[in-house]
């Protein structure tokens, strides 16, 4: 589904992913774990189409399309999602008419008809459902003055409307507590099939519990210094990042 | 020019020498006097503070025809669609200054929707009381609307009575082959512990230049409650400079909103004065202008008294060589203890062409207030459209939202649902989108 060869990208001068390769199939859930200023971030804002990097080698893969010349919003018509580790307030505009105007303009980039209000409805209260999200959310401006736990949730509730292909969870356990963590992952865990794939994002091992990864990978400096299954998250968990650093620096 | 200025002088005479007995009216006694101090005053140059920012020059340059010939080819499908949809409505409608009776939806049932004509040889006692009694002395355009006021729309609502529909006002200019100027004016007086609904529109039907120079007094009396909406979508080769004076008594709330996507030149000289305790005033505006468009809002609320509450909001939107201009003047008189008195305005830039000068103006010699002033001037947020666009948003429509999302609590005022519709459409229409902003 997914197959990045060689990725490097910038950002101004400074060069901040030096050579990733990761291929994601459909059905599997890949972690990607690593200190802070590793790349993390960087690399889910490069697959998703963020104009402040520039990819100076390599290329990123979608299902055999090259993505290099693909806008964010064509990158999303294709079913890529990014769930943003800062979810960006907008005043002024509903939750509903944001995720309406998302359906309806992906529904139009693919040539099919605008969503019938009712089905968005019942879809809505189907997903809302999901994440134990309350109806008076929807009429609320987007993100604006949310919890972070309700940002979280909002972002997961977008996937669910969505449906991608790919979704990649940047940091999304950051600022959630121990019952919001779990509502998040179940509804992650329903949304999971044999046809989509997921990249999870995080320093932590913590989500892991919730979301299990089939694979595991460490990013430092820029690379993929290891990879490996679920146990390699509860090594990093219980020795840390150093021991990494040290291998990768031999 | 000077031109124009010579030219409204021998139109004066023409129109003084039409009026036969009424030539001897406290009415035209008070043309008279607008007259002269028009003549006095000039058209006003870059050099009146009040003009700095604005060029009067080019928009008064052209050799505009001060009585055009009556036209009465204009059908009801012509102008159907500056009409409000799904909305029933008194409708007032005027045809290069000339009254279009069988255009025109009025009513004498209760209180009066009809023509400013008619109320000055009906009523006389209305005109005596109110006319030119609202609008400043020193503004020029003003009293050249004064001096030639012969049309336009008389709204009276009366005594505890509740308009059934509201009142849409509509002045249409047609194509004559040459460029024409029209002085409309128009008299609302709501009587106390009356309400209405009031929508202007200035509409071209010509290729030719348009001035349209017109002129409103408004009277909110005691505990009356008024809403009054101007909608600035004219083609662009009209021009519009609109005078309007509100008085509010005891009690009294007026909301009023000016919304203006076309035009090639719109001016509003907008004055508040409160006149008695209690009253709440609000003033909301929303630009969005693009290429080769200036809109230039001057507003000014007059606080005379204690314990008055007004909250003024201008959002401005300016694509291309677009150019705005702000300049809110408050002003708290000594003696006026308890003023709330509160103001922003917010801008967005979209190029390096398009610009607005800004300019709050709070004049306070009070000292037991609360006032506040705010004004930004800023550009689209990035990672909010890279937010909107990851989601499967283009470009365009991202950008659309945005802007929707900035400019729409100037629409807070707007309660009428038929007109909140239109604007949203016009709104998305000036943006170039199809979408459907409000849910």
């Amino acid at each position: 589904m997914l197959k990045i060869t060689n990725l490097h990208a910038n950002i101004g001068d400074k060069e901040i992913l030096k050579g990733i390769n990761l291929e994601v199939k459909p059905g599997e859930i890949h972690a990607i774990m690593g200190p802070n200023g590793s790349g993390k971030s960087t690399l889910s804002s490069v697959i998703a189409g963020r104009e402040d990097y520039e990819i100076t080698a390599g290329h990123i893969d979608f299902e055999g399309e090259d993505l290099s010349d693909l806008d964010a919003d064509e990158r999303a018509h294709k079913g890529i999602f990014l769930s943003f580790q800062y979810p960006v307030e907008i005043p002024g505009v509903t939750v509903t008419n944001f995720i309406k105007t998302a359906i309806n303009e992906t529904r139009k980039a693919r040539g099919q008809e605008p969503m019938p209000a009712n089905i968005m409805l019942k879809q809505m209260r189907e997903k809302m459902g999901l994440l134990e999200i309350d109806s008076a959310f929807l009429s609320r401006s987007l993100n604006t003055g949310f919890s972070g736990g309700e940002k979280k949730r909002n972002e997961i509730f977008q996937m669910a409307m969505l449906d991608p292909k790919l979704a990649i969870l940047d940091e999304t356990d950051s600022g959630l507590d121990i019952d919001a963590l779990r509502i998040v992952s179940n509804g992650v865990n329903k949304l999971k099939s044999e046809k989509n794939a997921i990249i999870v994002i995080t320093h932590y091992q913590r989500l892991l519990d919730y979301i299990v990864p089939d694979f595991v990978h460490v990013l430092h400096q820029g690379r993929i210094v290891k990879s490996g299954d679920k146990s390699l998250a509860h090594e990093l968990e219980s020795k840390g990042y150093d021991w990494l650093k040290e291998e990768a620096a031999l | 020019m000077e031109a124009l200025k010579d030219k409204l002088e021998s139109s004066f005479l023409v129109l003084e020498n039409e009026l036969n007995g009424e030539a001897q009216s406290a009415v035209h006694a008070l043309r008279r006097e607008a007259f002269q101090r028009f003549l006095q005053m000039g058209f006003p140059s870059k050099r009146h503070e009040e003009w700095r920012y604005t060029n009067l020059k080019p928009i008064l340059k052209p050799d505009y025809r001060i009585f055009p010939k009556e036209d009465t080819s204009v059908e009801f499908k012509d102008i159907k669609r500056f009409f409000l949809s799904d909305q029933d409505t008194y409708k007032l409608v005027f045809v290069d200054g000339v009254y279009s009776s069988w255009l025109s939806e009025t009513t004498h049932q209760g209180f009066d929707v009809c023509t400013f004509s008619n109320m000055l040889h009906k009523y006389q006692d209305v005109s005596d009381e109110y006319f030119a009694k609202a609008l400043p002395k020193d503004e020029a355009l003003a009293a050249v609307n004064t001096a030639f006021a012969k049309e336009g729309a008389f709204i009276r609502i009366k005594k505890n009575i509740t308009a059934d529909k509201p009142v849409e006002l509509l002045f249409v200019s047609t194509d004559h082959g040459h460029e024409i100027m029209t002085q409309p004016r128009n008299l609302v007086v709501v009587e106390e512990n009356a309400e209405v609904t009031i929508i202007e529109r200035h509409q071209s039907l010509s290729e030719s230049a348009v001035l349209t120079n017109t002129a409103t007094e408004i009277f909110a009396l005691r505990s009356s409650r008024l809403n009054y909406y101007k909608i600035q979508n004219d083609n662009d080769t009209a021009s519009l400079i609109d005078s309007t004076s509100i008085k509010q008594y005891r009690n009294s709330s007026v909301n009023l909103g000016t919304f203006s996507f076309g035009n090639k030149f719109v001016r509003n000289n907008l004055n508040f004065f409160l006149e008695e305790e209690h009253t709440e005033s609000t003033l909301d505006g929303i630009t969005i202008i693009s290429e080769g468009q200036t809109v230039d809002h001057h507003t000014l609320v007059d606080h005379k008294v204690p314990n008055c509450y007004s909250d003024e909001m201008y959002k401005g939107i300016y694509d291309g060589n677009a150019k705005g201009i702000f300049n809110g003047k408050v002003m708290v008189h000594p003696h006026a203890q308890k003023t709330n008195a509160f103001q922003q305005n917010n801008n967005v830039l979209l190029t390096d062409k398009a610009s607005i000068d800004t300019k709050p103006q709070l004049e306070i010699y009070a000292d037991d207030v609360k006032c506040s002033h705010g004004c930004t001037i800023g550009q689209l947020d990035d990672e909010a459209l890279f937010y909107m666009m990851s989601r499967g948003i283009p470009e365009k429509e991202g950008k659309a939202l945005l802007l929707y999302a900035f400019a729409n609590d100037a629409l807070r005022n707007v309660k009428l649902p038929a007109l909140r519709k239109r604007l949203n459409k016009q709104i998305a229409n000036k943006l170039n989108v199809n979408l459907d902003f409000e849910l």
